[in-house]
């Protein structure tokens, strides 16, 4: 079989893989993080995404995308799941799902909205909820190929207990070099932290982030809204379009 | 198969492309910060595939034709939106006069934002520039002030903050095709990605 072209480019097509679930971490009261061990395959970068898809006794097929949590360890990948009222696919994924069950992966997919580990512009994440999930894989992956790059993250969450990844990010911020972490709560701050609840704003992008002159490369995640203000304070502030790349995450299942 | 999985109670949704599940709201996808184009400034250029230019102001293009398209709308991200209502120009109209042998188009929009399609696909009453969604002007973040409207390929063909059209010899993938996803885009046969 010979490989599709289109526009010069040769490409592999993207196929469907079996996963079986082989952990399943709890990260909050409304999300989960599901590692797969995923037979072929073959890497990817951090802030790309996978398709997961299920399949009922009847034949219905339901498939969502997740961002990837972490670089992949050999053919293991992580997804965190954040539950969506309603949803279809993801209070499978957190109720029913078990340890050895199968799940259809396709991917990655997205080379936008990635960080390539040998980058050494400074980078500025802006999450806002489960927003953080692709911005902790960058995380991870710039701690795990030893980088000295300067990250700053800047956290939009409902309270305290909302925090994804919560102790793993406290003690990022402490071991590894270069890494800062500032939270912004929206509904109810924790105690000791200075300020009211607010929705992320003008100071906060602006004490926490990187100064344009300083040229850095900004990924923002989040719902709409969220994604929407954020992006329009980088650029506000002076922070060029081309370098402010977003996510976001509309309803999903 | 995925066990215990039943999936949401389906009601029989005949205009649904296979994959795709009905939302009621209008869920934003874009790769960056929101570009925000000023009336007095924005304009429309065809270029043809020899380099002629075709420009049309926003009062040129308020005073063509106007349609008033009723369609679905399909996003690669799996969601569809059905029976929406537009109102913007025919790409026939704005083809009218253009002399051309090219088969390919790539549409650029404010911003950077590229995307490529079949220029046959383009015409034929199948494709517009709109202006106006469900009665008002389209909000910036849908596009606004004007964006390409393709209903019959996967969302991310019809170019929001639409500049212009390019038109080619050859194919040239645009911003989201270099980036894996299909050249042409067909919900029917949910060609999302490469290879599909």
């Amino acid at each position: 079989m010979t490989a599709p072209t289109a526009g010069g480019r040769v490409v592999a097509p993207l196929t469907w893989r079996v996963a079986r679930l082989v952990e399943r971490r709890v990260e909050t009261a409304t999300a989960q993080t599901l590692v797969l061990d995923v037979p072929g395959w073959p890497g990817h970068l951090p802030g790309q995404h996978v398709d997961l898809r299920l399949t009922a006794a009847d034949g219905y097929q339901a498939a969502r995308s997740y961002s990837l949590a972490g670089p992949a360890q050999g053919e293991r990948i992580e997804v965190t799941v954040q539950r969506v009222t309603d949803g279809e696919v993801s209070p499978y994924l957190i109720d029913t799902y078990a340890e050895g069950d199968p799940v259809e992966v396709r991917g990655p997919v997205g080379g936008w909205f990635v960080w390539q580990t040998d980058g050494t512009e400074p980078v500025l994440l802006v999450a806002g909820g489960s927003g953080v999930v692709p911005l902790m894989a960058m995380i991870r992956a710039r701690r795990a190929a030893g980088s000295r790059t300067p990250f700053r993250l800047i956290y939009s969450v409902r309270t305290a207990d909302d925090v994804i990844y919560a102790d793993e990010l406290r003690r990022r911020a402490r071991d590894d070099q270069g890494l800062d972490v500032a939270y912004v709560y929206t509904r109810r701050a924790p105690e000791g932290w200075r300020g009211e609840p607010h929705r992320i704003g003008l100071a906060d992008v602006n004490s926490h982030g990187w100064p344009p002159a300083l040229e850095p490369l900004c990924y923002v995640c989040g719902p709409t809204g969220f994604v929407e203000t954020a992006a329009d304070l980088l650029v506000g502030l002076g922070h060029p379009t081309r370098r402010v790349r977003t996510e976001r995450f509309g309803p999903t299942g | 198969m995925s066990p215990g999985f039943q999936g949401r109670p389906r009601s029989s949704a005949p205009d649904l492309p296979p994959g795709q599940y009905l939302t009621e709201d209008f869920p934003v996808l874009s790769a960056g910060p929101t570009p925000r184009v000023a009336l007095d400034t924005w304009e429309f250029v065809l270029t043809s595939e020899t380099g002629a230019e075709h420009r049309w102001s926003w009062d040129e293009l308020m005073r063509l034709p106007q349609d008033t398209p009723t369609v679905d709308l399909h996003c690669v991200t799996r969601w569809s939106k059905l029976g929406t209502t537009w109102q913007g120009v025919s790409l026939d109209t704005l083809f009218d006069g253009v002399d051309t042998d090219a088969r390919y188009a790539l549409a650029h929009s404010y911003g950077g934002y590229t995307t490529n399609l079949p220029l046959d696909d383009l015409r034929g009453g199948r494709a517009w520039v709109v202006h106006t969604y469900d009665g008002g002007p389209l909000p910036a973040e849908h596009g606004g002030p004007a964006r390409l409207l393709v209903p019959h390929l996967y969302l991310w063909k019809s170019a929001k903050w639409v500049r212009g059209i390019r038109l080619l010899v050859d194919d040239r993938p645009g911003f989201w095709e270099t980036a894996g996803y299909h050249d042409y885009g067909d919900p029917w046969r949910e060609q999302r990605y490469q290879g599909d």
